[in-house]
């Protein structure tokens, strides 16, 4: 059948075998088994006579909508916002849409849920579902009726025609509907946005009366029939293997099935997917977790087992040092002439930044409900990338990926860590080789120190401002664990004289995305950069801002993969944040109001903080204002600003006090008592948020509203005690004055 | 194992376990009341607040063998319908993004508004300071416990 993004079955062959089982078979090959997935849901079974346009859609003789979320619901709100827009489309009731989590399966296009991409790529593709469906319904009415189709509307569930004041309910035209030809679904009418009734408004998350009711949604609420408790310890030394470990004592301990090495020779360098360590099998948690506490075992020593975070700050000074142009730096951009500008500028200004590694901490630790059964295999995974964990889990066990089922669960927080299956792939390790369901549970400590972390980093920059106070020259060396600035990551085009240099410390340490990737920091680090500047300029940090992104409307991208930067977006949420916060109102020492603008995963953000520094050093973020430009439409008002609400607390959070320390090839936290996370009384008390609609198509808003926090709020600490934070987390700069 | 008769939700559960087994895991692998979450298992995060005695505790540390004094009342419980002033004002306001620390929050304000039924922010503070949310949905769970302040006023004011 069609898929928005592709084509498995033909959607003729598809709509005939649907329509010969009353609905029934097709989807229930694909939906039937998915209960366990979403518990608490009732059967979730086709219902005869049933119409079922596309995979997206049941609409049943009662009038009861079903629309199917395909992507992972980790909190961004995505189980709510996309079926929003197919019953927007379709012109159903929202009251009569029940919202049912689909299982990986190539039919409903792509299912990951990372970069912020859900909306972009699949926003136009659920508008025309929906649109296909009600195309249909209201073609039923109208042959019913003997009336154009083109005389009749859709909305609430029901067709219409005006003219002879005739209606029918949904559920009415099931029948006729189904026997109809589904058109092409590039040629059905979409809405025009500005008839929306649903989307753009506030709808509450379809899930909020299952969360505040303790309904078992996540992955680790999960049970099935015969179902063990696993637990899986690895080296904290990372990519060390276990030589032997005391199985028979920890074996004979109370509840305990098993105990086991999963001894893998494993390429080097490879720090995700499965890795060797040791299994305990219990009859419960606790059982397990108990059992683990006598579990001793003799590891290698590891690749990197003397790699300490005072070492890679040390390497990367010698790296800043060394000549430009040595081996250990590879020149990413070069324009203009950067010495002659500096030689000629009114003024200079150089600084070193730096953050840490930090953890994804999400609240739900790492687990999964595998059950392997020869070559067959079904998972129930929070997983963000259900298709990366298929592949693995079927290369981990030696089956057919298409052996492997793998249902959805909600997320209890994903932030990048779960597009990475190592929890999975160690659930089913385990599964094969105790042949019933196994739930594997991570405890705070494993997921503390076996995450794969948002990397640190340390950046030497130096710039000039020429004496008309605009930024004349940039010259920034980047010193990274793996993934460097680009060729076209913001300020570069926007200064005539411009140098990038990347170098990487070759290191052990398991990395991946956390939420905006990259952006998260380079975000801060070039804004605080640009603050001084305009400081050493002499001019307000708004004007100097607006006058390096210039009057072009978009510059274009570099190369043939280049990224355009549409500057006519920045400086017009630059303008309304300074506008919305009152910038450039007078403050009391110990006070003061910071901007931080980035462009992110498609989304141009601009925030201004207001915080307060007491004498002694105690920051408070009275307020945040952000402007935002994710394009023409905010899908779920409510969902899209609850988005920016979280990502200004959560880089707070990020940028204040997390920090891990890196010390002989581990890390040395273990628990959320040693890594200080945002609480209730430091969270920022006032936030105001701007939606600015531009003629773009809409996309994300998991990531883009994180990075702007951090300079708004470093910026604003400056403009209240003169204090500039140039290293993260926040609280190791001491911001007393006086 | 040690048998032990466990008050929750005003139902009586026997159970069979280590008598050092955390009241969480009691909950959630033999009683299947799953809505009380394991977060840290240190007493850090919030996210497995239960009322004991109608004060807030959490389960992560909290033996079995403590906890079968008390009377129990986990998420599950909290009302008979979900439609508890903070089960309300939760849904209304759309507090929840993934959702994971709910019930512990919701717990948590469920014991304050018990005993301060107008809490100010400073309240909210000291009460909440125990229950991390990663999502950082702060601000609308403040926003939440004074809409459920609300709630519970009306219906009483409504309720001769």
């Amino acid at each position: 059948m069609s898929s928005p993004h592709g084509t498995m079955l033909d959607r003729r062959s598809f709509l005939k075998l649907a329509t010969i089982a009353g609905g029934g078979l097709v989807l229930g090959h694909y939906i039937l088994p998915s209960a366990g997935a979403e518990a608490g849901q009732p059967d979730e079974g086709t219902v005869a006579g049933e119409f079922i346009p596309n995979a997206f859609i049941r609409i049943a003789p009662d009038g009861s909508v079903t629309v199917y979320s395909a992507r992972p619901e980790v909190g961004q709100g995505i189980k709510t916002s996309l079926p929003m827009v197919v019953a927007e489309e379709l012109g159903a009731d929202w009251r009569s849409v029940s919202v049912v989590s689909a299982p990986l399966d190539a039919v409903f296009g792509p299912q990951s849920a990372g970069g912020s991409t859900s909306t972009p790529t699949s926003y136009m593709a659920m508008r025309r579902m929906g649109a296909t469906a009600r195309t249909m319904l209201v073609e039923a009415a109208a042959e019913t009726w003997g009336v154009p189709a083109g005389e009749c509307t859709a909305s609430d569930g029901m067709v219409r025609h005006a003219a002879s004041g005739r209606s029918m309910k949904f559920g009415d035209l099931v029948a006729k509907a189904s026997s109809l030809s589904v058109p092409d679904e590039a040629s059905v009418r979409l809405k025009n946005p500005r008839d929306f009734t649903l989307v753009g408004s506030r709808v509450g998350g379809v899930d909020n009366p299952k969360v505040v009711t303790g309904a078992p949604l996540f992955g680790i609420d999960q049970k099935r029939p015969g179902m063990v408790y696993a637990v899986y310890e690895k080296s904290p030394v990372w990519g060390a293997r276990p030589l032997s470990a005391n199985l028979d004592d920890v074996k004979s301990l109370p509840g305990v099935r098993d105990a086991f090495i999963i001894d893998r020779t494993v390429p080097e360098g490879q720090l995700t997917g499965l890795v060797p360590g040791v299994a305990i099998v219990a009859d419960s948690t606790w059982a397990a977790f108990s059992a683990r506490k006598e579990l001793q075992v003799q590891w290698e020593p590891g690749r990197f087992p003397k790699s300490s975070w005072d070492d890679f700050a040390r390497q990367a000074q010698d790296l800043a040092k060394a000549e430009q142009g040595s081996p250990a730096a590879e020149e990413t951009r070069r324009d203009g002439d950067i010495d002659k500008a500096f030689a000629g500028a009114a003024r200079v200004v150089e600084a070193e930044y730096s953050y840490p590694f930090i953890s994804h901490a999400n609240l739900e630790p790492q687990n999964c409900l595998a059950h392997v059964q020869g070559d067959r295999a079904e998972i129930w995974a929070p997983t963000q990338n259900p298709g990366a964990a298929r592949e693995l889990v079927a290369q981990v066990l030696g089956v057919a990926p298409e052996n492997v089922r793998v249902n959805i669960t909600r997320i209890g927080g994903g932030f990048g860590r779960r597009l990475d299956s190592d929890p999975t792939a160690e659930a089913a390790a385990i599964s094969q080789r105790m042949g019933v369901p196994v739930k594997l549970t991570w405890d705070r400590t494993d997921d503390m120190q076996h995450d794969h972390y948002r990397p640190g980093g340390f950046h030497f920059l130096k710039g000039a401002v020429d004496s008309q106070g605009s930024l004349s020259a940039w010259r920034s060396h980047h010193v990274s664990f793996g993934s460097n600035l680009g060729a076209d990551d913001y300020p570069a085009r926007f200064v005539p004289n411009y140098l990038l240099l990347n170098s990487k410390l070759k290191n052990g340490i398991p990395q991946g995305p956390w939420r905006a990737p990259g952006s998260n920091t380079y975000a801060w680090i070039i804004c605080s950069f640009l603050d001084e500047l305009a400081h050493a300029a002499g001019k307000d940090p708004v004007a100097f801002n607006l006058a390096l992104l210039g009057s072009a409307d978009v510059v274009p991208g570099t190369g043939p993969g280049g990224h355009p930067y549409n500057a006519a977006r920045m400086r017009s949420v630059v303008k309304l944040v300074a506008e919305k916060s009152g910038w450039g109102k007078s403050l009391p020492r110990g006070k003061g109001m910071g901007l931080g603008y980035y462009f992110s995963h498609q989304g141009y953000i601009a925030e201004v903080a207001e915080v307060t520094v007491s004498p002694t050093g105690i920051l408070k973020v009275d307020r945040v204002v952000a402007a935002v430009d994710v394009g023409s439409q905010i899908v779920n008002l409510s969902g899209a600003e609850n988005q920016v609400q979280g990502s200004i607390n959560d880089g707070l959070s990020a940028a204040w006090r997390q920090e891990l320390s890196i010390r002989r090839g581990r890390v040395v936290q273990g628990n959320l008592n040693e890594y200080p996370m945002l609480r209730m009384p430091d969270a920022v008390r006032q936030i105001e948020i701007h939606f600015l609609k531009s003629n773009y198509p809409p996309t994300g808003l998991g990531e883009p509203a994180l990075p702007p926090l951090a300079p708004a709020v470093s910026n604003a600490i400056f403009a209240a005690t003169g204090i500039r934070v140039r290293q993260f987390p926040i609280s190791r700069t001491d911001l007393s004055w006086s | 194992m040690s048998k032990f008769t466990l008050q929750v939700n005003g139902r009586s559960h026997q159970v069979d376990v280590d008598s050092e087994t955390p009241l969480l895991w009691v909950l959630r692998d033999n009683l299947e009341l799953v809505g009380t979450k394991f977060g840290c298992g240190i007493a850090q995060c919030g996210a497995c607040t239960v009322l004991l005695d109608g004060k807030p505790g959490r389960a992560c540390v909290t033996p079995v063998s403590t906890a079968a004094s008390a009377a129990i009342t986990t998420i599950e419980g909290l009302s008979t319908d979900g439609q508890h002033p903070l089960q309300k004002a939760w849904c209304e306001l759309d507090v929840a993004q993934c959702g994971y620390c709910q019930a512990g929050q919701i717990m948590s304000a469920a014991a304050l508004l018990a005993r301060n039924p107008n809490p100010s922010d400073s309240d909210i503070d000291d009460a909440l300071a125990g229950n991390l949310c990663r999502c950082a949905t702060y601000f609308r769970i403040r926003a939440g416990i004074h809409r459920a302040a609300e709630l519970a006023a009306a219906a009483k004011e409504a309720t001769p």
